[in-house]
């Protein structure tokens, strides 16, 4: 194993790689950019008006919806930035590239460590527009600078987590083009079956059963609370575990598959 | 400085090295030749740390390349059959990048991008992406990645496919640059030609095992001795020039109507040209052309593997 400061700086040498990759063909930032844009704008505009009531009835407090949606809407776009990993990663082991990186007596992990920090400053741009975004058309994140920030952490925690199951995905499929479809398949629906846009109590009860456990409404409702500063849906510690826990899970398993796929 | 020992690998039904053995001494070149599928590409990958063989064992420049491999990392330049490059970074980006990775300072790094940047003409080219290049410009810079960290080991997967003439002498040049410079190199490559006239040894290798080893001379040797050959021409005099050339060397004369070839194998030259020329001529055969031929490596491959290189090499057009 290479020392600490070793990857450190094969890592940023990485991260580096990948920015001039967006600044060369910036449509990888779409994901980040344009499409939270377009569903702050969408959910709040199309269906705020006929949402909004039933979430200022169940959600206790009354809210405007733009409120209650934000909250959904960071996490299923950091939710998507973060798997998208996968695609980026699958592009890459298609070309000669890997085989250039592990004849270099550079640290090999720092390769996925390069790619997972650069989808982390995508997360950072995304929240930081769709933030902006959100205030231009009446969010109003109460919650204070510690809540906020700690909102963001979070957030940001949780991607951090996703971009390493997008490596572990990104090793195990062998193109980009079936991670497309098999992101479509099962986190679209994921994002959906959770508390982003209404909240679970509308659900059958089978469906709100499963809503209310999984991680990713965990983690819109802690973000909910820290961000309008009030303690409606008490996700506290649990969303934050399951950050943890999928990060201790999919990090070795990642780095493990992509030795197994590119030492053959 | 890089020796492997009974290296094994398979992909599923098919063995791509078979029990292959060979090595290379200090500053000096190996040819590795053989024909398409021979394993050539994966003995090079597995003595670059890219594939873990089944079985056997390898070092290069005395570290065990299974056990030690980020050592071996240090120690190596590669050059794959296809070029390993970044397509969204410019050259110089590309170049500098390995640099860095083979933990050259910064400044370190841009130097020797520069020089070698310089060296490999892709001077006007080197802030475009590498998108942008063509194949023989990806070759050169591929090549001058596998030189950036001035490793004393080099490997060459083919450095000349796709190269024009012109291109291919200025690459024949440079590995032998590497070479007088103490730099051990492996290549392979197709051309029966290029290994005859760059590597200190060749070896030859079909379907993942050295069949044969020595100089270019010794395979040579090893198949046939030296032929006195003649072109004449009158083929109605082809049956006189045998007898003639029957007299002086061994064997029986190879005739050849169509071409009004004839041949004949010897032992020594001395004095055999000119009196072959001698009595020739008192035979009344008008001589076009004379001299002595050693069988050229295309016969040594065909010897050897009982397949023409040819072969192998409209494949590769095929493939192409
Ligand atoms: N990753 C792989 N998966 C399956 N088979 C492989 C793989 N790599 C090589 N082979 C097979 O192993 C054999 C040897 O291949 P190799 O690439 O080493 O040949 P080569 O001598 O380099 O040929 P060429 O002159 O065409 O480059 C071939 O039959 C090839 O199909
Ligand atoms: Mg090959």
């Amino acid at each position: 194993m290479r020392s600490f400061g070793g990857w450190l700086h094969d890592s940023w040498e990485m991260v580096l790689r990948n920015l001039i990759h967006i600044k060369r063909t910036p449509e990888l930032l779409l994901d980040v950019t344009l499409s939270p844009i377009m569903f702050v704008l969408l959910f709040n505009f199309v269906f705020g008006g006929a949402i909004g009531g039933i979430v200022g009835a169940q959600g206790g407090e009354e809210q405007d919806y733009i409120n209650y949606m934000m909250a959904g809407i960071f996490v299923q776009t950091i939710a998507f930035a973060g798997i998208y990993t996968s695609v980026l990663l699958a592009n890459d082991l298609q070309k000669g590239m890997i085989d250039r990186f592990r004849s270099l007596p550079m640290s090999q992990s720092a390769v996925l460590t390069g790619r997972t920090l650069t989808d982390l400053l995508r997360a950072m741009l995304a929240i930081a527009i769709m933030w902006i975004v959100g205030m231009l058309v009446g969010f109003r994140p109460e919650g204070g600078i510690a809540g906020n920030a700690a909102a963001i952490g979070l957030m940001l925690l949780f991607g951090f987590a996703l971009s390493w199951v997008g490596v572990a995905a990104g090793a195990l499929v062998r193109t980009p083009e079936a991670l497309q479809g098999i992101i479509f398949a099962v986190v679209f629906p994921l994002t959906f079956v959770s508390s982003a846009f209404v909240p679970t109590g509308s659900m059958p009860d089978w469906l709100a059963w499963f809503a209310d456990r999984q991680p990713m409404t965990l983690v819109m409702n802690e973000v909910r609370d820290l961000t309008l500063g009030i303690d409606i849906y008490s996700a506290e510690l649990s969303a934050t575990l399951w950050c943890v826990g999928i990060l201790a899970v999919a990090f070795p398993l990642g780095l493990w598959l992509y030795n197994r796929r590119t030492t053959q | 400085m890089i020796e492997a020992v009974g290296l094994h690998k398979s992909f599923g039904d098919t063995h791509a090295l078979a029990g292959l053995d060979f090595d290379v001494a200090e500053g000096k070149i190996l040819g590795m030749l053989g024909p398409n599928g021979a394993g050539k590409t994966t003995a090079v990958r597995v003595l670059t740390t890219l594939t873990r063989p089944d079985s056997g064992s390898a070092t290069v420049a005395g570290i065990d390349v299974l056990r030690h491999p980020d050592r071996v990392r240090s120690q190596i330049g590669v050059a794959g059959q296809y070029a390993a490059l970044d397509e969204l970074l410019t050259g110089r980006e590309n170049l500098g990048m390995i640099g860095r990775l083979y933990r050259l300072d910064a400044a370190t790094a841009r130097r020797r991008a520069d020089e070698l940047l310089e060296r490999f003409e892709l001077n006007d080219a080197a802030d475009r992406t590498v998108k942008t290049y063509s194949g023989g410009m990806r070759r050169r810079l591929d090549l001058g990645a596998a030189l950036m960290a001035q490793p004393p080991v080099v490997f060459l997967d083919e450095p000349t496919t796709g190269l024009d003439p012109k291109g291919r002498l200025a690459m024949w040049d440079l590995i032998g640059g590497l070479a007088r410079g103490g730099t051990t190199v492996l290549m392979t490559t197709q051309y029966l030609e290029e290994a005859d006239r760059l590597a200190d040894d060749i070896v030859v290798i079909d379907r993942g095992r050295a069949i044969a080893r020595g100089t270019a001379l010794e395979l040579k040797q090893q198949v046939a001795g030296e032929r006195l050959e003649i072109t004449i021409s009158d083929s109605e005099y082809l049956g006189a020039a045998a007898r003639v050339l029957e007299a002086l060397g061994e064997g029986h004369a190879h005739v050849d109507t169509e071409t009004r070839h004839a041949s004949i194998a010897v032992s020594s030259h001395d004095g055999v040209l000119t009196r072959a020329i001698r009595e020739l001529d008192a035979a009344g055969v008008n001589v076009d052309d004379i001299g002595f031929r050693r069988p050229t490596l295309d016969e040594v491959f065909l010897a050897l593997t009982g397949r023409p290189a040819e072969e192998a090499e409209s494949l590769e057009e095929v493939k192409a």
